[in-house]
């Protein structure tokens, strides 16, 4: 191997290779023919669009292979576009490939950078401007001006103060007080224990108020899952049981990682599943987590049942539902 | 002079005296672009934005982004009397109740999945040639800066018919909004109008959606081809192609036909997935409520994977003095994807700086010549591809028998170990075919011809190459290894530091190559060698 | 010569002969591993449908469930499942469980009606639990509301068994299978007994009016036609990204590779 990497020497563009339509006029009228043909095959399509837009009813459905049951009206106008779309790319296409001229040609870079007098002259100029402009002599106007432009800017943000209220104690609130009524979602019917049977689950929302509707962001913290076990399946200590009921146990649905609705509960090995992020909860544990990205457990809300039998709210929950937040303590 | 050629005439006039145009016309229909397949990805992206812009426009004429709550009362009975936003039962009405508005619906959609599939193929191609090396590095960073907006763009898109799945998404970038220290719940509730989901957030990012970033986009896209246009396109090298030149077809006619014709071919198929292919159908999702979440919710694909960097994250929670930080959100949610672009915006200067080269390049890397630099990209791809994986897990549990367990425990360790590992195989690659290319160039192609000489051995006969191919195959540079100079002759440190040593360390790994045959090899070859 | 003798060397010979053994092979297996039911059903007398199905039972379920229903280290105890539960995992072929997997899985059903019918009065008759239900008697159609069973689906099934009802996956790889193609009485008693992985959902918690509405939304949900085109599963954006990367791209990027090709 020499040392020296003396390169091979370009031999310059390839010899050009004529297309059958450059040298024979019975093939330059056979592209010709095919160019209009795909043209004429793209006005078909617009065809089929129109035809499928105003007369084929968009309730009949033909049967298709691979795709099934079709609905024709669709079907029509989607493909009559596509089609009107496609040939008028193919043809032009063919067109260039086969009759525009296809000899290379060669066009040559200038370099980018500016000749040496017109940068010269750009510097003198930047220069003389600036110094006409006096900022680097008067300080003043530059530091009375740096201040007036940068206090001008503050509007501008503090405009967008009433983009919403600031979230105070809100996010540690939920509907659920002491006595609310766990009631059914939907339906909203009050449970009694005997309602809810070992190994089922219930969906569940505190009960309204007279009156009162239940919006989407009451949802977004108060949803609530029901789940009863056997009270021997429980591995909880004194205080988390007694927030359960003979084997019912309520925990916020609300994900503690990103605030998906955890209601994926298998009844085999007692567990919820979030179906976001697969953090996976132990119930019999009170919610701990034993798989996933989720670091906190769910929050369980306390339970007991009323006079007349019905289950309630012992207390509201004792921290934050949902996603967790700077201002969270735990 | 023919009629037509008269009026013709006319009209160029007419303009001409009023604008000055027919200089610069008449240069820049005559601009050389160089012709190769891999040059039209980035077409198929900037032709989808037009069809973005088309079908968008269309579906705005009947899209109502509000969040007030109304019964539906359209025609597709599954959701009768169901109470939705109007955002949804608008999406709903153009789905069922407008002719062709399913159509444009599903256009716009697979359109936009398109336009960010084209974008990363033709990141890939830019990056894996060397197109972003001076003096593209400012194209290289407007190119990252779209396929960021275009990230954030399709997901606040499909989020605004406010359905179950796109709904679950915006409870998910609320949460990462929200888990910013110090000034995350202010931001969330400043963005979103106060508790989640309120009664704003789909109305402000329509405007976002329609407005803002598209004008963003029209702004960036113009700039973007502007340079293409000025700095004229770069091109493979081969013979006749110099660093000084650009070997090509006309803008007018050939590539305004080709171009031109590839548009009405980009819609034409975007338009038959349209009418063959069903996509976000929203009505079976159903409207978006906070209580409710369907299995194997994901987003569109090119968030995948954050997804699946968020599914794979250990549970880092820290606790302290009153707050608390949610590292198993941040990291993988904001961290992690901000250092990927910024490391991906800041690359062609990284090379550079290594490399010590700071010349012009507008011939193309063949990408077995620079082994490094398409290790790093094919790694950096491993990393995304085992994201994107894990935040299909679910999906890919259920269809092929697995535990969704093993898949992310697959993920968490597969990610830190398979991309090293894809780095070192395609070195490895990389050198090979450069072996292979100099074995090509020094002792031709192999014909599978068996002959027999006369003193009875067998040789295969060899093809020589010819000229054209052999100097494709040795044009390009093989940088040789900065040496460290630690002090110089007085003594004195290298006042660079650590950058000399780093610089040093890296162009040795840079210029390990296999040397390319030199001309008086090939010459000592020719003359009948086998 | 004889026939074999004289076509033992052509080609097509130890083909087919690789094919009889092949399916000599299959058939003898599928014959030992058929099921017993049948045959001995018509052999032995029977008084009752009780002792019927106790009969089935002690062939078929026993060795796994117990002499006496008491479950064991692989099965669990049948006390008290009900009629309902019977016909559901023995109607769906679920039961018996052909390996012992994770999740016993859907297939097609090893006892004919009768026999099921047969192994469901036996096992009620031994402790009470939930009855089977017949098809008849479930009136969908008429009493279910489909809007309404849709809400009910998404809030309290959709999140196993995904928003279409194509299923959805479990930890540990259990998954919630697809609840296309189910029949209606096999949909109510599933949620009755709630099986394997799957909650319990009584009639105080879902009514039976409303169980009817969830059957209703399932049967328009299996027989809607798909508006859009094919319906790539009805799994969401997954397939819907992997049709882009294969079938689109692929497509454009080959239209590419044409557009700049050199035409002959």
């Amino acid at each position: 191997m020499s040392k020296e990497l003396e390169p091979l020497a370009d031999p310059g563009l390839p010899e050009h290779v004529h297309r059958k339509a450059d040298i024979d006029p019975i093939a330059a009228k056979r592209a010709e023919r095919q160019v209009a043909v795909l043209f004429a095959l793209s006005a078909v399509g617009t065809f089929l669009f129109i035809y499928s837009f105003f007369f084929i009813k968009d309730d009949v459905f033909i049967f298709l292979p691979i795709m099934g049951n079709t609905n024709a009206h669709q079907l029509g106008i989607g493909m009559g576009m596509a089609l009107s779309l496609l040939f008028i790319g193919f043809g032009a296409v063919h067109w260039a490939k086969t009759l525009m001229p296809d000899q290379e040609v060669i066009a040559y870079r200038h370099e980018l950078k500016s000749a040496p007098e017109d940068r010269s002259e750009f510097v003198k100029t930047a220069k003389e401007g600036a110094e006409q402009a006096g900022l680097g002599r008067r300080p003043l106007i530059k530091r009375s001006l740096a201040a007036a432009v940068g206090l001008a800017g503050l509007p501008a943000v503090i405009l967008l103060r009433d983009l919403g209220p600031l979230p105070g104690n809100s996010l540690n609130e939920t509907s659920w007080k002491t006595g609310t009524k766990l009631v059914t979602d939907p339906g909203d019917r009050p449970i009694k224990a005997s309602d809810l049977q070992v190994g089922g689950v219930a969906q569940v929302m505190p009960a309204l108020l007279a009156g009162q509707k239940r919006t989407l962001e009451n949802i977004a913290k108060d949803a609530v899952l029901l789940i009863r076990l056997r009270p021997s399946e429980f591995q909880l200590d004194a205080e988390r049981l007694s927030w359960t009921h003979e084997g019912i146990i309520a925990f916020s649905k609300i994900c503690s990682h990103m605030g998906c609705a955890v209601a994926l509960y298998e009844q085999t090995t007692k567990h919820l599943l979030c179906p976001c992020h697969q953090s996976t909860f132990d119930v019999t544990r009170a919610a701990k987590v034993i798989f996933g990205p989720s670091a906190r457990p769910l929050p369980q809300l306390a339970i007991t049942i009323d006079a007349d039998g019905y289950l309630i709210a012992k207390q509201p929950f004792t921290e934050a539902v949902g996603p967790s937040f700077w201002e969270r303590k735990s | 002079m023919t009629a037509r050629e008269r009026v013709a005439g006319t009209v160029a006039n007419y303009v001409d005296e009023r604008t000055g145009a027919a200089a610069w016309m008449k240069k820049n229909l005559q601009k050389v672009f160089p012709d190769h397949w891999s040059f039209m990805l980035g077409e198929i992206a900037l032709y989808s934005f037009v069809i973005l812009l088309l079908s968008g426009t269309f579906l705005t004429f009947w899209f109502d982004p509000s969040m007030r709550h109304v019964v539906y009362e359209g025609s597709y009975q599954p959701l009768k009397d169901v109470e939705m936003s109007a955002s949804y039962a608008s999406a709903l009405h153009i789905s069922f109740d407008v002719r062709g508005g399913l159509l444009m619906r599903q256009i716009h959609h697979w359109a936009a999945l398109i336009f960010m599939a084209a974008i990363v193929v033709h990141l890939l191609r830019v990056f894996f040639t060397g197109a972003f090396r001076k003096p593209r590095e400012f194209n290289w960073i407007l190119g990252i800066a779209l396929l960021t907006l275009g990230i954030v763009e399709g997901f606040l898109g499909y989020s605004l018919p406010d359905d179950l799945l796109s709904g679950t998404g915006i409870r998910i970038a609320h949460a990462i909004i929200q888990s910013i220290p110090v000034v995350g719940t202010y931001l969330s509730f400043f963005a979103f109008g106060g508790a989640f989901p309120g009664e704003v957030f789909i109305p402000r990012i329509y405007i976002v959606h329609v407005l803002l970033l598209p004008g963003i986009f029209l702004a960036l896209i113009t700039v973007h081809l502007m340079l293409v246009w000025y700095q004229k396109h770069t091109q493979y090298p081969g013979p006749g192609r110099t660093e000084k030149n650009v070997v090509g077809y006309p803008l007018m006619p050939v590539y305004m036909a080709k171009a031109g014709g590839f548009f009405f071919i980009v819609f034409g198929v975007t338009a038959f997935l349209g009418a063959v292919a069903s996509i976000n159908p929203i009505w079976l999702y159903g409207p978006y409520t906070p209580g409710q979440i369907s299995a194997g919710s994901q987003p569109d694909w090119y968030m995948g994977w954050l997804d699946g960097l968020v599914r794979m994250s250990p549970p880092l929670e820290t606790h302290a003095f009153g707050h608390t930080i949610s590292w198993n959100i941040l990291l993988p949610g904001l961290i992690i994807p901000g250092i990927i672009f910024t490391g991906m915006a800041l690359y062609p200067f990284i090379e550079s700086w290594l490399s010590g080269d700071k010349r012009e390049h507008h011939l193309l890397d063949r990408p077995r010549n620079v082994p490094n630099r398409t290790a790093l990209g094919v790694m950096s791809l491993t990393f995304m591809v085992i994201a994107m994986i894990n935040g299909g897990n679910d999906i890919i549990a259920t269809h092929f028998d697995l535990s969704i367990n093993q898949i992310m425990w697959f993920s968490r360790i597969g990610i830190i170990v398979l991309p090293p590992l894809a780095f070192v195989i395609t070195k490895r690659i990389c050198l090979s075919l450069q072996r292979a290319d100099r074995e090509l160039v020094l002792h031709g192609k192999e014909t599978g011809r068996l002959v027999m000489l006369p003193h009875g051995e067998f040789i295969e006969v060899h093809e020589e190459l010819s000229a054209e191919k052999k100097f494709t195959l040795t044009q390009h540079e093989q940088p040789k290894a900065i040496a460290l100079v630690k002090e110089d002759v007085g003594g004195v440190l290298n006042p660079k530091g650590i950058r000399a040593r780093l610089q040093a360390r890296f162009s040795a790994a840079n210029a390990e190559n296999i040397a390319k045959p030199t001309a008086t090899e090939v010459k000592e070859l020719e003359g009948g060698h086998h | 010569m004889g026939f074999i003798s004289k076509y033992r060397r052509h080609k097509g010979a130890l083909p087919i002969l690789i094919m009889l053994a092949l399916t000599g092979l299959g058939l003898t297996f599928s014959a030992a591993t058929a099921a017993p039911a049948k045959n001995t059903m018509t052999a032995s007398a029977k008084s009752t449908i009780i002792e019927e199905g106790e009969e089935i039972f002690l062939k078929g379920c026993s060795s796994c469930h117990g002499l006496n229903l008491e479950g064991g280290a692989v099965a669990p105890a049948l006390i008290g499942v009900g009629a309902a539960s019977v016909d559901f995992q023995v109607g769906t072929g679920r039961m018996p469980m052909q390996d012992m997997s994770q999740q016993a899985m859907r297939k097609t059903p090893v006892y004919n009606e009768e026999q099921v019918a047969a192994l469901a009065a036996y096992v009620a008759s031994l402790a009470p639990g939930p009855r089977a239900y017949t098809n008849e008697e479930i009136n969908w159609e008429r009493d279910g509301n489909t809007a309404e069973g849709g809400e009910l689906f998404r809030n309290n099934c959709a999140m196993c068994h995904n928003f279409a009802g194509q299923g959805g996956a479990l930890s540990q790889g259990k998954y919630a299978p697809t609840v296309m193609g189910v029949e209606a009485k096999h949909i109510y008693e599933v949620m009755i007994t709630g099986p394997q992985s799957m909650p319990v959902f009584s009639d105080t918690i879902i009514t039976p009016e409303e169980k009817l509405s969830v059957i209703k939304w399932i049967k328009a949900a299996e027989n809607e036609p798909n508006l859009g085109g094919a319906a790539l599963g009805r799994v969401g954006p997954v397939t819907e990204g992997l049709l882009v990367w294969t079938f689109g791209l692929g497509l454009l990027i080959g239209i590419a590779v044409w557009l700049t090709a050199k035409a002959r």
